[in-house]
């Protein structure tokens, strides 16, 4: 069977992915390394019965989403750093209410403005839920524009599922770089949500409101939410190992820096030094408990990250000081190379073995 | 001896056995019973969805018997762009006050109107922030006492009124605006009127309308709700003259 495979970038592969997953309404407004995507669907969204519309800003956009997702439909946004910081406002709200709908970051360098070259900086807003109150977000980050196809579908599915927003966290280079995909057969049909906002017709009517003045309440409230995230840690955890099986030195990296690595563990393994990747997928939940039981065996990990060092975090609360972890990082928009990771395992590695 | 009999409908789209948390004397209560007898007039309540502000009537919903949102503060109109633009079937409005639509949300207001959203705008004026304690808004009166202007609007300091109703009357997106004040038994007969007029024109397709209604806040005006209705026709109508500020129906059709 001929496989149908097309090239294309990262930006147009969210938007094509969102597409076929039935997404109805897309908002945004524009900022770079992510214009292509609103552009695609700018392009193609009306043509496939939704809604494109550019918004007067990021909280504009995000406030469309949650207006679009009280109805029922799928809805999206797509910014980059400092536009997901002025939709973390909405991030909260879409919490509260429980709304289903998905955000898309492709990071670039910051504080502030930064620059527009590929950064992995938001590390921390992303997972530890970005706006005010007490919730999380579901975080998926893909590591190839195949990835990103199959991982938008995944996104609007949990979205569904466990009624949050759910953030696709990519980065200028993902964003940017063009592969050959496949992606999956166009959703024909979603299944009706009972309970979106629709006009109450005949039966009684409802409201959305993330206001529970009742401390008593609200606390219940957090609890139930609280609930879900662990449902959500209990289910959703996702991860790739790659040459895990006779490691003895562990890279922990994800999205671009995870590709990279991929390419100095292939360099290192040829001088013989058995080093393995474990890269997460969902950022959070992280995988912790794989990082912890590896703990038993594997004494050294490294942490790769285009940041000054965030994720390292989640791998320090996972490991709980069992194992020894050497952070590198290039902040600032720098990507790093194959052969600067090797150097650095080679350097871990050897160390290692003198013990 | 005369004898006249009271005629009191319940609304058909106003929750019974609620108990009012407005004060005595606020406009909120009169002008949601008149939203809710519209939408039973114009046969409207099995298909609307409303959109709470930040600020009194967050609690809209206890009132309100149809669908209803809340809304961050001052994106109303962003969020009744999202209902409407997924379920254009859907009969669409916000309910705002004035540092919801003119001080926090001004971009949203001012956009959602220029793109002519097929949605229908109340805006409540108190010329003060009602819910946070009767701090200044964007529409209080130059001279006017609040909390964060005690010695009263200055135009050096604080600047001038902002007549945001009456820009949006000049964009050619937007269909229909009104001013109305709620200073008494005909102003409550011009309310019911105008915001009949701004729903019926969402039902034709025309686009978008806006109802600005001048509202008492005896509470934060630490006035009597006499002196209160008084202060409107007096002093607040003279800075935001009622009247219809647009009527482009025709040109619409």
């Amino acid at each position: 069977m001929k496989e149908n495979k097309i090239f294309i970038s990262g930006n147009h592969a969210f938007a094509e992915a969102a597409i076929r997953a039935g997404v109805k309404c897309y908002f945004g407004y524009p900022i770079t390394p992510q214009n292509e995507l609103g552009e695609y669907m700018a392009q193609h969204l009306r043509a496939n019965d939704g809604v494109f519309l550019q918004s007067e800003s990021e909280t504009a956009a995000i406030n469309m989403v949650i207006g679009a997702a009280a109805t029922g439909v799928r809805a999206m946004t797509s910014s980059s750093s400092p536009g997901i910081s002025l939709k973390q406002e909405g991030m909260s709200f879409l919490a509260g209410f429980e709304l289903p709908a998905v955000v898309v970051n492709v990071m670039r360098g910051g504080p502030g403005l930064g620059n527009i070259a590929p950064a992995q900086g938001d590390y921390f807003q992303a997972t530890r839920g970005g706006g005010h109150g007490d919730y999380r977000t579901p975080v998926l980050a893909p590591a190839s524009v195949q990835e990103i196809a199959d991982l938008t579908f995944d996104a609007f599915n949990l979205a569904d599922k466990y009624r949050t927003p759910v953030m696709l966290l990519g980065d200028g280079m993902m964003g940017q770089m063009k592969e050959p995909v496949i992606f999956p057969e166009k959703i024909k049909k979603l299944p009706e949500k009972e309970w979106a906002l629709r006009g109450r017709g005949t039966g009684a009517s409802r409201y959305m409101a993330s206001l529970i003045l009742d401390p008593r309440e609200m606390e219940q409230h957090n609890w139930k939410l609280f609930r879900k995230y662990k449902e959500i840690e209990k289910n959703e955890i996702r991860y790739e190992s790659y040459l895990m099986d006779d490691a003895e030195i562990v890279i922990i990296a994800y999205g671009t820096t995870a590709r990279i690595a991929k390419g100095a563990i292939n360099r290192v393994r040829k001088d013989g030094v058995k080093a393995g990747l474990i890269r997460p997928i969902t950022l959070w939940p992280f995988p912790s408990k794989v990082l912890n039981d590896l703990a038993r065996t594997i004494k050294h990990f490294i942490v790769f990250e285009m940041s000054t060092g965030q994720m390292v975090e989640d791998v320090q609360l996972a490991l709980c000081g069992s194992a020894e972890i050497t952070f590198h990082g290039r902040p600032g928009g720098i990507i790093p190379t194959p052969i600067e990771f090797a150097r650095i395992i080679y350097r871990e590695y050897q160390k290692m073995k003198k013990k | 001896m005369n004898t006249m009999k009271l005629k009191n409908k319940w609304p058909k789209y106003y929750k019974k056995d609620v108990v009012t948390h407005y004060c005595p004397g606020c406009g909120h209560g009169i002008v949601h019973r008149i939203v809710a007898e519209v939408l039973e007039d114009l046969d409207l309540g099995k298909r609307a969805v409303c959109v709470n502000p930040a600020g009194c009537a967050v609690l809209a919903y206890k009132y309100f018997d149809i669908d209803t949102l809340e809304s961050a503060h001052g994106r109303g109109t962003a969020m009744a762009t999202g209902i409407k633009r997924a379920r254009p079937e859907l009969f669409v409005f916000t309910y705002q006050g004035d540092g919801d639509l003119s001080a926090i949300g001004t971009a949203e207001t001012i956009h959602s109107a220029n793109r002519g959203e097929q949605i229908c705008v109340i805006f409540i004026n108190n010329a003060v922030y009602g819910m946070t304690g009767g701090q200044m808004a964007p529409t209080t009166l130059l001279e006017q006492k609040t909390t964060t202007s005690p010695f009263g609007r200055t135009p050096q300091v604080e600047g001038y009124p902002l007549h945001i109703t009456d820009i949006l009357a000049t964009f050619p997106g937007v269909v229909y605006a009104e001013r109305v004040a709620l200073n008494g038994p005909a102003g409550v007969r011009k309310t019911k009127k105008a915001i009949t007029t701004a729903f019926q024109t969402q039902v034709d397709g025309l686009g978008y309308s806006i109802i600005e209604v001048l509202s008492a806040c005896p509470t934060n005006w630490k006035m009597s709700s006499v002196d209160s209705l008084k202060w409107i026709d007096e002093v607040m109508s003279k800075e935001f003259p009622p009247g219809v500020l647009t009527d482009k129906r025709g040109e619409q059709k």
